[in-house]
């Protein structure tokens, strides 16, 4: 049967902010979604907060809802659309479990909108982890012996009955939220009481722990006339034990005999008719016993996930796109597989390749957590590989990591070779590394296998690497056969260097002389059985190559990589437009990406496709391959702009602004220079090598002080400082962490208006996209901090200041495309923190703002056109303070992922931390806020006990929204000091002690007040500096309890703000296209001021 | 150990450089490539493959080793094997040995190193060939020269020479047939290459097989009292298969008929049609075959060089008109139309160009063993 024509428009729910655990995947899967279902005819209504996505762009849903995906917000989106039917599955747990609420409450019943995809009960049977086991019991099949848990101590009593350790997962979450192993009873009673609080429906399995077990996934789909297929198998290197989200995984699987991997198959089809998954995809996961070889099923999620996003890119069978085209009707014998185009979707994908996926942690931003790896997912982002062996796919992923120290190979000095064995048991960010290690220091493979449980035939495979390796001489010995065969083996031209003593670009020139190229070849499907039709690419060393000639100009693409706190969805979003720029300039799109959540390594993305690492070597085989007429480099964020440089001395022309414009932005020395020499402010600045010269830097300024090491970006390690002592502690730690490198030092503009800036320059002309205004002050990462669009409280005059200075900065740099701007607005005065001459993080945010895609507008620039002639066909608007007067204010707010990292400090800093952001939009501005905070996560409460605390430059400014608070009925509780400010300015308080100040038999400190939930909303600034221990205690108190805790005094406006407006009851969602619309013609309202707040924190400072 | 170079040469002058490991020496046959992800073993010990070279289109090859009940007969049956790259450390603890130490004792010769993926699209654009693999000649034009002379698999009658040579019941092999459905039915398995999981799914649905040789003449079987006969998979040219062809035409009609592969082959033959030479077969794990009559779609495993042509008989939709009369094209493949599939609506006899003994490959045609012995019983599945 073909598509259902009993439906007629259908609500798509996406998944919300990028978070551990939940990533760039599902904008792949809800991209393809939306888009065929569009193709198919059918008027489609999209939901999701975050702006960052492709999937909210305008052009692909009729109706586009940047809405917060909790059941009221889209209940409110249902009542005006009144859609035929809810696609829940492509938006991960987040969109799962919306739907979930929404048809359970009745709503979509009564709203007559019915669930396709997956329905009540099958979702129910998958999630609820009891209800899952009996299903999988009923059906005959295997799985660990479990109990679950609804109080502490049944989970304790389960603990006893099972034998320790045990794993306790809880039911509806994510990413192994809130699980975790217990080999005690006191443990236990600790992570039981974490689990519970974590599931949604305080439900827990407690499970006997299978740690050590192999593990694999099958990503399985099925039509409504049960015709099934397996697309994918997923083998976890990592064995069981380590969240497959944090493992090293390998498609398709490699060790299963073929009568073990049919037997799992059946296992996988029982178990998806068992749950009653009649149209879609499902991931399976398994375990294996590899000493009896006996088999349980781990868990199965009825819906699109993170697997499917990487089976797909894996085999090349699009499965979020034919998941949509099922649950319409579709059977899969009807869906024509795009590569072939000859055969159908009713097939299973063979590989005749081998796929990697290495996962990226970010342990550095969060040195108070524990970095081991267990059932939680801890990784921010992965890289995928693709080779002709397993060896050469792992090399690639793991030099695609794009982290010099954590390269293969790479000398660790964590642990002494008498350690390294007992190093492999846990899961570590390291252990492939130590496993070579192992090997090196003499153990043998079966010793190594056993104490890391990774299998003996993967751990041969990195003793090969290894091998090949310390096989290696000087550079001029090598021959053509022992390069050929190290690079066959996946050894990166670095690691050859690095064991030759030669330089990277040496070895590459020996390899060029010796002809050790590489060649590419197509992922098609089905193991070359059949002509590829879509121009799929990766490198491997190998004959013959696939490439075909093009009449059309080649322009090649250089993606962001892997997903990485500072660099994220935002620079994907930014090349996805680039390439439909580029079809639409006349030129073929060739996209470079290795991360495989992406909707820019969608093979039908860009005219050609190549799939790997972001590094030197391989982006000039692509372009040594492709020969473009030029390159863009200023999309992918950070990563393809280290490699400009490199590209152009290689020959290739970089579209746009030049690799030297880029390092006149980016040195800055360079850039103060440049400053100084327009005569633009910027803060005081020097440089120190030694303590001594430091504190005379310091003294010169005046404290306090940014700091922060030369070599490193994303604002790592930067750091305020207040006075001498602690300059010294920095530059200490500062100094070791970058030998050579001096330590940068700028005058903190304390208590400034930071503001972001992005723009597009063709040369001579700047479009300003808009200047957004942060609301936490300058000190807080702009990738952290809170911002909106029309700004807040600057004055025209300060906006035309501020334009101004775009302007003449863009000239003067050279920047042709994308320009983002980092300023702080201070006693009257415009100073510029630095320059980013690429697409920025807030590139999408203001796209969807203004509705005007600036990178489309920067690609088009790239590609020859000017703005004035773009401003003549209608493509920007005429108005050059367009985004000033806009019927509705839109704030980003972003979100952190503190809840993942229990212990660590929430309090904002100039060191970015947070993993994605949402986006509020609202013709009221207090609306527009609290819709960004609900998105983000801080359920601000309409009623309760709000407990303050600030530090006492803060003390006067706080007095104003707190007497808010308590006007609008909150109960207030306040440490001593604070209170003491409170009352005298007539403000009904309560005060409560600290936990230095708490005593046994005293009234409950504050910390225990939260715990109890006697707290509905904690406002604490940090205090000073040095060690905060009180406020430390507070935050992760209210961290732990899942309290909304504001650290920013603007902050605190703004949640009064979000407050009010919410009490004030929702206002009627307006999808982005009506608000653009309303933009383009409607009324012009005045934004959102608070001028008087703003003043009087203004008050605050010296 | 040093491995000893070794060439794979095509009869179109196409050749690859490798490495040998197995056994050295040089063989002949005719190179095809085989999809399947995972079941070497399966498919080396697979009596349909014998007279071919076979290479697999996954890269990594012996990753698990050789396992005791993994093999489909009691030897390597490919004339030569190549891969991409073979493990020398199986991962299994339960493994019996490598890989390649299992082509070594079995005398097979085998390259690896080389582009399987070249060698493979080269198979699909200019259709299977002669081929030869040798670690003796280094000298490629002296190769591709006696590939060249090499006999072609067209017109090659090689079930004869991979057949049983005496009778035996196969419960010695597979153990006794399942009794849960009443009393076990006796069946004769017409050995053309047959692979052992035939015979364990038949004792699973309560068949009782005894396996004779390829050239018994069918008065033999219809005198040894048995219920039913099934024609197995094998290798060849199923026009060059003469005595199978009669041995099936004379007993439609009298016993009923279950074929599979080559076995479906001969009785579309017996049934007086025809078949011909795909350009480069099925073999692989992932085929998609429609049944005509439910519309259910079945992954299935393919082992085939030669197909039944559907215009062989005059027909009316998908029903053709035959001297033992009706019979129904009762399945298809979803890639490229090939017939998959017969049905006799005269006499009892059914059988499928596919495996659904699987061994290896997906387990979802496995019932049709069980409609065999419904047939049998006379209740038409
Ligand atoms: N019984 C168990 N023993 C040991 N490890 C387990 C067990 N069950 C699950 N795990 C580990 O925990 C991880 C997360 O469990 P899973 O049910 O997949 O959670 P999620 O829903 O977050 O994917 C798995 O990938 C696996 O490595
Ligand atoms: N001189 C300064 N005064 C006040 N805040 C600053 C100053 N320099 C940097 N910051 C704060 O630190 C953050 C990160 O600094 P930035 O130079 O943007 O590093 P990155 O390269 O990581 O973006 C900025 O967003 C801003 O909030
Ligand atoms: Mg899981
Ligand atoms: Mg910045």
């Amino acid at each position: 049967m073909p598509r259902r024509t009993d439906l007629s428009s259908i609500l798509v729910i996406g998944s919300g902010p990028i978070v551990i655990g939940q990533a760039c995947e599902f904008d792949y899967s809800g991209t393809q979604a939306c888009r065929v279902l569009r193709r198919e005819g059918y008027r489609v209504a999209l939901v999701n907060s975050n702006p960052a996505t492709i999937m909210t762009d305008p052009e692909f849903a009729d109706r586009t809802y940047v809405e917060p995906l909790t059941p009221d917000s889209i209940l409110a989106v249902l009542e005006r659309e009144r859609p035929s039917a809810l696609l829940p599955t492509i938006g991960g747990q987040t969109g799962l479990n919306v739907s979930v609420a929404l048809a359970e409450s009745g709503d979509l019943d009564r709203l007559g909108v019915e669930l396709i995809g997956a329905n009540l009960e099958t979702i129910h049977r998958a999630e609820d982890r009891s209800g899952f086991k009996e299903a999988m019991a009923k059906a005959g099949l295997d799985v660990p012996r479990a109990g679950t848990a609804h109080t502490l101590d049944e989970a304790l009593g389960l603990g006893e009955r099972l034998g320790y350790p045990v794993i306790v997962r809880p039911s509806f979450t994510l990413g192994g939220g809130g699980s975790g192993f217990a080999d005690t009873r006191p443990e236990l009673a600790a992570l039981a009481r974490r689990s519970l609080a974590a599931s949604p429906v305080s439900e827990i399995l407690v499970e006997e722990s299978i740690a050590g077990w192999k593990e694999f996934e099958l990503e399985v789909m099925r039509d409504h006339d049960d015709n099934a297929v397996v697309v994918c198998s997923i083998e976890n290197v990592d064995p069981m034990g380590v969240h497959t989200g944090d493992s090293v995984t390998v498609a398709p699987q490699q060790t299963l005999t073929d009568r073990a991997y049919q037997a799992m198959r059946d296992d996988a089809l029982a178990c998806l008719r068992a749950i009653g998954v009649e149209t879609g995809g499902s991931n399976v996961q398994f375990a294996v016993d590899p000493d009896t070889g006996r088999r349980v099923l781990i868990e199965m999620n009825p819906r699109v996930s993170r697997s499917s996003a990487l089976a797909s890119k894996a085999t090349g069978f699009p499965i979020a796109k034919i998941a949509a085209l099922l649950a319409v009707g579709y059977r899969l014998d009807e869906i024509r597989n795009d590569i072939t185009r000859a055969t159908p979707a009713s097939f299973e994908p063979t590989l005749d390749y081998v796929v990697v996926k290495v996962p990226r942690f970010a342990f550095e931003k969060f040195p108070e957590a524990d970095p081991t790896l267990t059932s939680t997912m801890k990784s921010v982002g992965e890289v995928m590989a693709i080779g002709r062996t397993f060896k050469e796919a792992f090399g690639k992923a793991w030099r695609g990591l794009e982290r010099s120290g954590a390269d293969l190979g790479a000398h660790d000095t964590s642990v002494s070779d008498e350690e390294v064995l007992a190093s492999l048991h846990a899961g570590s960010e390291a252990r492939f590394r130590l496993i070579e290690r192992a090997l090196a220091a003499g153990h043998d493979v079966d010793t190594v296998a056993a104490a890391s449980g990774v299998d003996p035939w993967f751990v041969d495979q990195i003793e090969q690497v290894r091998a090949l390796a310390s096989g290696l001489t000087s550079l001029g010995e090598l021959d053509e056969a022992t390069l050929r065969a190290a690079k066959r083996g996946g050894l990166s031209d670095g690691r050859i260097a690095r064991e030759t003593g030669a330089s990277e670009i040496q070895v590459r020139e020996r390899r060029e002389e010796l002809g050790v190229v590489p060649v590419f070849k197509s992922v098609d499907t089905c193991g070359g059985e059949f002509p590829a039709q879509t121009p799929y690419h990766y490198s491997t060393y190998e004959e013959e190559s696939e490439v075909l000639p093009s009449s059309r100009p080649r322009v090649v693409i250089l993606g962001a990589g892997p997903n990485r706190i500072g660099q994220g969805i935002e620079f994907d979003y930014a090349c996805v437009h680039a390439a439909f720029g580029l079809e639409e300039a006349g030129f073929e799109a060739v996209m470079v990406n290795s991360n495989p959540e992406t909707v820019s390594t969608d093979y039908d993305t860009s005219s050609r496709l190549y799939f790997e690492p972001l590094t030197a070597e391989d982006v000039l085989a692509v372009c040594d391959a492709e020969r473009p007429v030029g390159v863009i480099a200023q999309f992918g964020g950070q990563t393809p702009l280290e490699l400009a440089r490199t590209l152009e001395v290689a020959g290739y022309r970089i579209l746009g602004t030049s690799p030297d414009a880029i390092d006149l932005a980016e040195d800055r020395g360079r850039f103060a220079a440049l400053l100084g020499e327009l005569v633009i402010p910027a803060p005081p600045h020097g440089e120190a090598r030694t303590i001594a010269e430091a504190r005379v830097v310091a003294r010169r300024i005046g404290y306090p002080v940014v700091v922060r090491p030369s070599f490193v970006l994303g604002g790592r390690a930067m750091e305020i400082v207040y006075d001498d002592e602690e300059l010294e502690t920095f530059v200490r730690s500062a100094a070791e962490a970058s030998r050579e490198h001096p330590v940068l030092i700028d005058r903190f503009l304390e208590g400034a208006i930071e503001v972001d800036v992005d723009a597009v320059c063709d040369g001579a002309d700047v479009f300003i996209g808009a200047v957004m205004e942060h609301i936490e002050e300058a000190g807080v990462h702009s990738g952290d901090s809170s911002c909106q669009i029309p700004p807040a409280t600057l004055a025209d005059e300060e906006l035309d200041r501020i334009e101004e200075i775009t302007r003449r900065l863009a000239r003067r740099i050279g920047v042709v495309g994308l320009l983002n701007l980092q300023l702080a607005v201070k006693d009257e005065k415009i100073w510029v923190l630095e320059a980013n001459p690429r697409a920025s993080r807030t590139v999408p945010f203001v796209s969807k703002v203004i509705g005007v895609s600036l990178a489309r507008v920067a690609t088009l620039v790239l590609g020859g056109r000017t703005l004035a002639d773009l401003a003549d066909e209608g493509v920007l608007p005429t108005d050059a303070t367009h985004y000033r007067r806009l019927p509705y204010t839109a704030v980003k707010a972003a979100v952190l992922p503190f809840g993942r990292f229990p212990g660590v400090d929430t309090v904002l800093g100039p060191e970015m931390r947070s993993t994605g952001e949402v986006m509020g939009i609202d013709r009221d501005p207090g609306a527009a806020l609290a819709k960004a905070m609900v998105a983000a996560g801080h359920a601000l409460p309409t009623a309760g006990t709000v407990f303050v605390s600030v530090a006492n430059r803060d003390k006067r400014a706080i007095v104003f929204p707190a007497k808010r608070l308590a006007d609008l009925g909150f109960g207030l509780l306040a440490t001593t000091g604070t209170a003491g400010v409170l009352r005298r300015a007539g403000v009904p308080v309560e005060p409560v002690s600290k936990v230095s100040e708490s005593t046994d038999e005293g009234p409950d400190d504050v910390v225990e007040l939260i715990r109890a939930g006697r707290v509905d909303l904690v406002i604490n600034t940090p205090f000073g500096r040095g060690p905060r221990t009180d406020g430390y205690h507070i935050r992760t108190a209210a961290a732990a309890a899942g309290v909304p805790c504001i650290t920013t005094l603007p902050g605190a406006y703004a949640a009064v703000r979000g407050i009010e407006a919410l009490r004030a009851g929702a206002t009627t969602p307006l999808s982005i296209q009506e608000h653009h619309a309303e933009a383009r013609s409607g009324p012009i309202q005045e934004s959102l001021r608070f001028e008087r707040d703003r003043a009087s924190t203004r008050g605050g400072v010296a | 150990m040093r491995a000893p170079a070794a060439l794979l040469a095509l009869e179109d002058g196409t050749v690859l450089r490798g490495s040998g490991f197995g056994a050295e020496g040089e063989a002949f046959g005719e190179a095809v490539f085989n999809t399947g992800m995972a079941g070497y073993q399966e498919i080396l010990t697979d009596p349909s493959y014998a007279g071919q070279i076979v290479t697999m289109t996954a890269p990594q090859q012996g990753n698990y080793g050789m396992h005791e009940d993994d093999a489909e007969s009691d030897r390597i049956q490919v004339a030569g094997f190549a891969v991409r790259e073979a493990a020398r450390r199986p991962s299994s603890r339960r493994a019996a040995g490598t890989l390649g130490d299992a082509l070594l004792e079995g005398g097979v010769v085998a390259i690896e190193g080389i582009d399987t993926r070249r060698l493979t699209r080269r198979i699909r654009d200019a259709g299977a060939m002669r081929a030869a693999i040798s670690t003796v000649d280094p000298d490629p034009a002296s190769l591709v020269a006696r590939v060249r002379g090499a006999r072609p698999m067209s017109g090659a009658d090689l079930a004869r020479t991979v057949s049983t040579a005496a009778a035996y019941d196969a419960s010695s092999m597979v153990g006794p047939a399942d009794r849960s459905r009443g009393h076990a039915l006796r069946v004769a398995v017409y050995d053309f290459g047959v692979k052992r999981n035939i015979l364990r799914m038949a004792a699973a649905a309560g068949l009782e097989t005894s396996v004779v040789p390829a050239e018994t003449p069918a008065t033999d079987v219809l005198a040894g009292g048995f219920q039913g006969v099934l024609l197995s998979n094998g290798p060849g040219d199923p026009a060059a298969t003469r005595y199978g062809v009669d041995a099936a035409a004379a007993l439609l009609g009298s016993l009923p008929v279950f074929g599979i592969c080559l076995g479906h082959q001969l009785l579309a033959l017996a049934l007086g049609g025809r078949t011909y030479k795909m350009p480069f077969g099925h073999r692989g794990v992932n085929q998609p075959v429609r049944d005509a009559r439910t519309g259910a779609v079945r992954i299935t495993s393919h082992n085939h060089g030669f197909a039944v042509d559907p215009d062989g008989w005059e027909r009316r939709g998908e029903t053709a008109r035959t001297p033992f009369g009706a019979v129904e094209l009762t399945h298809r493949n979803l890639n490229d139309d090939t017939l998959e599939g017969l049905r006799c609506r005269d006499v009892p006899a059914f059988s499928v160009q596919y495996h659904p003994e699987a061994a290896p490959g997906p387990h979802d045609a496995g019932d049709l063993f069980t409609a065999f012995r419904d047939l049998i019983e006379g209740r038409a599945a």
